[in-house]
């Protein structure tokens, strides 16, 4: 279907006379590439690249579950994991494809801003001869003179780019052209989803992301380098030696529930100071309402509330009298109840020989409830510290920590256990204030429990640019889809008896770029307007 | 109490538009016997009556079924907005918080714009669109509320934001106008008329830059409860396979050879996927938004 609303979306390059034929490969590479047949095929392969990264699990999200899932296909999980298939959105075929749109786009959008820009100043084109093949027309003739009708139509297109030309014979006719902001709008969103992408290259490069537990009631966290987060992910040039220096501090922390346990509020009482508060030697903290949607914002760096859960404190009295008191953040294994489980490890203290200091450390692991079940077997019902209980087994013995290789904070090391390196010397359910005693006259005080807070700080120097960008992407959409680009035609020939003659037929023709997007209903309005109440041809 | 109502008329919505669909497929059969009825009449060689004068004249009949859901489905639209409004109300947040009051304010839009639609193009053609639109809708709302139905209740602390109100405002009603587009379409791929291509487009044109929106202040809520603006979540990552496969839906329209029936296909599988977001997404594949509950 080649009607005259087919204008050449894709630009033409105008291939290159007496060039080398590998000039002339090259232009017409790129006149493919830049067309919109291509466009769509690579807008297809992108949709079609990202499908994986909803359905297969995803490195980035969760890795455990990757690994799970390469166990469980040996097959084609790891060619899978080859392929890229577990980090799509890191993966080079992905990059390939909306890289290629992009080239595309940027060589679709110069030529097509040109053009826009010579269009802007081009009165509207001459009127076609036959008005009747265009897709909108009409015609009548009325019983006044040319002057009369064209003086209607001008008023009633105002705010249309207007020229009118004389045909021989008297006959005369006026172009008339709108809705210029529909490409305006067109170039503006394809121009920002150019800048989102320069947004979040920046994001990638230059943010940073780290998590870090911290106790409430007091525990800090200074934002001074990489070692001091439990995880953190860095921009690809971001090596942590620059970091913003601020400290944050949990004074508090409160969770409250409905009755069903769902959790109703999570609060945090903080403190923090900005590295220009630190820089200036100021001692005041100042205080911040941390809460879930409600991140505290510096300059640049953001702190949230990711999650909490319990932390035992216990204290070991060792037979000679001395005493070690310990708090450790403990993880939930089940976020409803927020039954956690966990490690506390104590070195005993005044050992000087090394073997022995090694054969004498101590872990209490074992699962917490919040709100005990009150069984033998130590479960939770509530998440809320109602009736709190730990269930500790406690193991002696060598617990590896100076093998040189790093070990969860929040089990034993198994091979320890294996090896009997690390025995298991008592098993007993405790509420606070009670006690486990070990056979060799140690006693383990279950003492009290605080709270901790997961602080996740992310900084990203592209967001702005990316939601400036975003806003303007739907700027330009809603303009481009509301506003159609639309010409109309009129066509004045006298015709009768007379000197002017006293009646003309009117001919009138429109046409818009995308014509199923209803300028008919206008062109309707116009015609009826402009030729009476419409008649049926 | 008025959470009890709020299920009452849910229910009784959806009773009443399957009573609008019965109507509308009424009207189906009887126009499509009237349109047969003439070569007959000629068949058996009499003269063509121009009108029936005897027996009430079929194409009427037709038209009076086709009012009849017409108005079936206004009431229907009518008491699945109270319905929505009193579990608003009995929850005293915003009626979509779960994916049940998330389904049930889809097929709500769905319906209203199906609406809007007729009225402004008053075509009885467009009208047996009717069934399609309301087969969708009907299954929707039957899965809503049977395997998805949740009490009324607070919403975990995470989703206690106004951009709850906004984001998902605009993807329940950006996913409700694409359905009504989805069908068009699908029907056109059956029978393309100029009509059902045109509603399509006019309807997609609507959601588009609306779904865009719903997008973004998506990725603007994320920013503050999860840290980072866009995380290729599962169901963002959807979400954005969506919004491209629209915008290869629009670029169609604008490339030769692919402006009807193969455009028609890109705005089904667009549709395909706004469905699968929902339903798949929330309830096969954990990620963040699937503590939106089911
Ligand atoms: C990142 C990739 C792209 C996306 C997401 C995208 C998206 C869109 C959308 C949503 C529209 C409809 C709204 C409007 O008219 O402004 C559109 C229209 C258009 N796009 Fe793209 N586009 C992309 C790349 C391209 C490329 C590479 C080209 C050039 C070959 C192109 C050329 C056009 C043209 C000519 C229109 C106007 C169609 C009309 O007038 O109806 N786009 N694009």
């Amino acid at each position: 279907m080649s009607t005259p609303t087919e204008q050449a979306a894709a630009p033409s390059v105008p291939p290159p006379r007496n060039s080398p034929w590998w000039i002339a490969q090259l232009a017409r590479v790129w006149r493919d590439l830049t067309s919109m047949r291509v466009a769509l095929v690579l807008l297809f392969l992108l949709a079609l690249a990202a499908l994986p990264g909803a359905l297969l699990p995803q490195r980035s999200l969760n890795a455990a579950k990757v690994d799970a899932y390469i166990a469980e296909y040996p097959t084609w999980g790891p060619l899978l994991n080859r392929l890229g298939f577990f980090e799509v959105f890191a993966s080079p075929w992905f990059a390939a494809i909306y890289l290629l749109l992009f080239v595309s786009l940027v060589g679709c959008l110069i030529p097509r801003a040109l053009e826009q820009a010579r269009a802007l100043r081009a009165t509207p084109p001459a009127t076609p001869r036959n008005l009747s093949r265009l897709p909108h027309h009409g015609r009548e003739t009325v019983d006044t003179d040319a002057d009369d009708v064209l003086g209607r139509v001008r008023g009633r297109l105002r705010g249309w780019r207007m020229v009118e030309r004389d045909e021989p014979g008297g006959v005369r006719t006026l172009s008339a052209e709108k809705g210029f902001l529909h490409e305006a709008g067109n170039l503006v969103f394809h121009l920002a989803l150019v800048g989102l992408l320069v947004g979040i290259a920046l994001g990638k490069l230059f943010g940073y992301e780290g998590q870090v537990i911290v106790l409430a009631g007091g525990g800090q966290f200074c934002n001074t380098g990489i070692l001091g987060y439990d995880s953190f992910r860095a921009g690809l040039r971001v090596d942590g030696t620059n970091l913003d220096p601020f400290c944050v501090r949990v004074d508090d922390f409160a969770a409250s529930y409905l009755p069903n346990g769902q959790p109703d509020g999570f609060r945090a009482q903080l403190g923090y100071q900005t590295s220009g508060d630190i820089a200036s030697g100021a001692s005041q903290w100042q205080p911040y309402e941390l809460e879930v949607n409600q991140p505290l914002r510096l300059d640049g760096e953001r702190v949230y509330l990711l999650g909490h859960g319990y932390a035992p404190t216990f204290t070991v009295t060792y037979p000679d009298g001395t005493k070690r008191t310990s708090t450790v953040q403990w993880r939930p294994v089940d976020n409803a109840t927020l039954l956690s489980e966990g490690t506390t490890k104590f070195d005993r203290p005044g050992l000087t020989d090394e073997a022995d200091r090694r054969r004498n450390q101590l872990a209490i692991t074992g699962l917490f409830a919040p709100t005990s079940s009150g069984g033998q077997i130590v479960g939770s019902v509530f998440p809320d510290l109602r009736d709190p209980q730990v269930a500790v087994d406690v193991y002696r013995g060598d617990l590896g920590l100076d093998d040189g290789r790093g070990q969860s904070i929040f089990t034993v090391d198994r091979k320890q256990v294996e090896s009997g390196a690390l025995t298991k010397v008592a098993r007993q359910n405790v509420r606070p204030g009670e006690q486990v005693a070990l056979d060799d006259g140690t006693t383990i005080r279950f003492d009290d429990v605080r709270q901790w807070v997961s602080l996740q700080v992310s900084y990203d120097p592209g967001q702005t640019a990316v939601l400036v960008f975003a806003t303007l992407l739907l700027l330009g959409l809603g303009l481009s889809l509301t506003i159609k680009r639309r010409r109309f035609w009129v066509r004045l020939t006298p015709t009768g008896e007379g000197d002017p003659p006293r009646r003309t037929v009117v001919e009138i023709g429109g046409l818009a770029r995308t014509d199923r997007a209803g300028y008919g209903e206008e062109f309707s309005r116009l015609r009826t307007e402009l030729l009476g109440p419409l008649k049926e041809e | 109490m008025l959470a009890e109502y709020s299920d009452y008329a849910f229910r009784s919505a959806l009773v009443v538009y399957l009573l609008a669909m019965a109507f509308y497929a009424a009207e189906f059969a009887a126009s499509r016997t009237v349109r047969r009825e003439p070569a007959l009449v000629a068949a058996g060689g009499g003269e063509l009556p121009d009108r029936p004068v005897d027996e009430p004249a079929p194409r009427s009949r037709a038209e009076r079924f086709g009012r009849m859901a017409v108005a079936l489905t206004i009431l229907g639209a009518l008491v699945h907005a109270g319905s929505v409004l009193a579990r608003g109300l009995a929850a005293g947040r915003w009626p979509w918080g779960n994916m049940y009051e998330f389904a049930s304010a889809i097929c709500l839009v769905a319906v209203v714009a199906w609406l809007v639609v007729l009225r402004r193009q008053a075509s009885s053609q467009l009208r047996q669109m009717g069934l399609f639109v309301l087969f969708p809708v009907v299954v929707l709302m039957f899965i809503g509320g049977t395997v998805l139905y949740a009490e009324a209740a607070p919403v975990v602390p995470a989703l206690r934001s106004y951009w709850l109100a906004i984001h998902v405002s605009a993807i329940a009603v950006a996913s409700g106008l694409l359905l009504v587009a989805g069908v068009a379409s699908a029907m056109f791929l059956r029978r393309p008329t100029e009509l059902l291509d045109r509603v399509a487009y006019r309807v997609t044109v609507v959601a588009f830059p609306i779904y865009t929106f719903a997008v973004i202040a998506g990725a603007i809520w994320a920013e503050a409860a999860w840290g980072r603006f866009w995380g290729w979540d599962p169901k963002e990552t959807v979400a954005f396979v969506a919004w491209v496969i629209y915008a290869a839906y629009l670029h169609a329209r604008a490339t030769a050879g692919w402006r009807t029936r193969r455009a028609a296909w890109i705005n089904v599988a667009g549709f395909a996927m706004v469905i699968f977001n929902l339903f798949f997404v929330n309830l096969v594949i954990a990620g963040l938004h699937s503590y939106a509950g089911v």
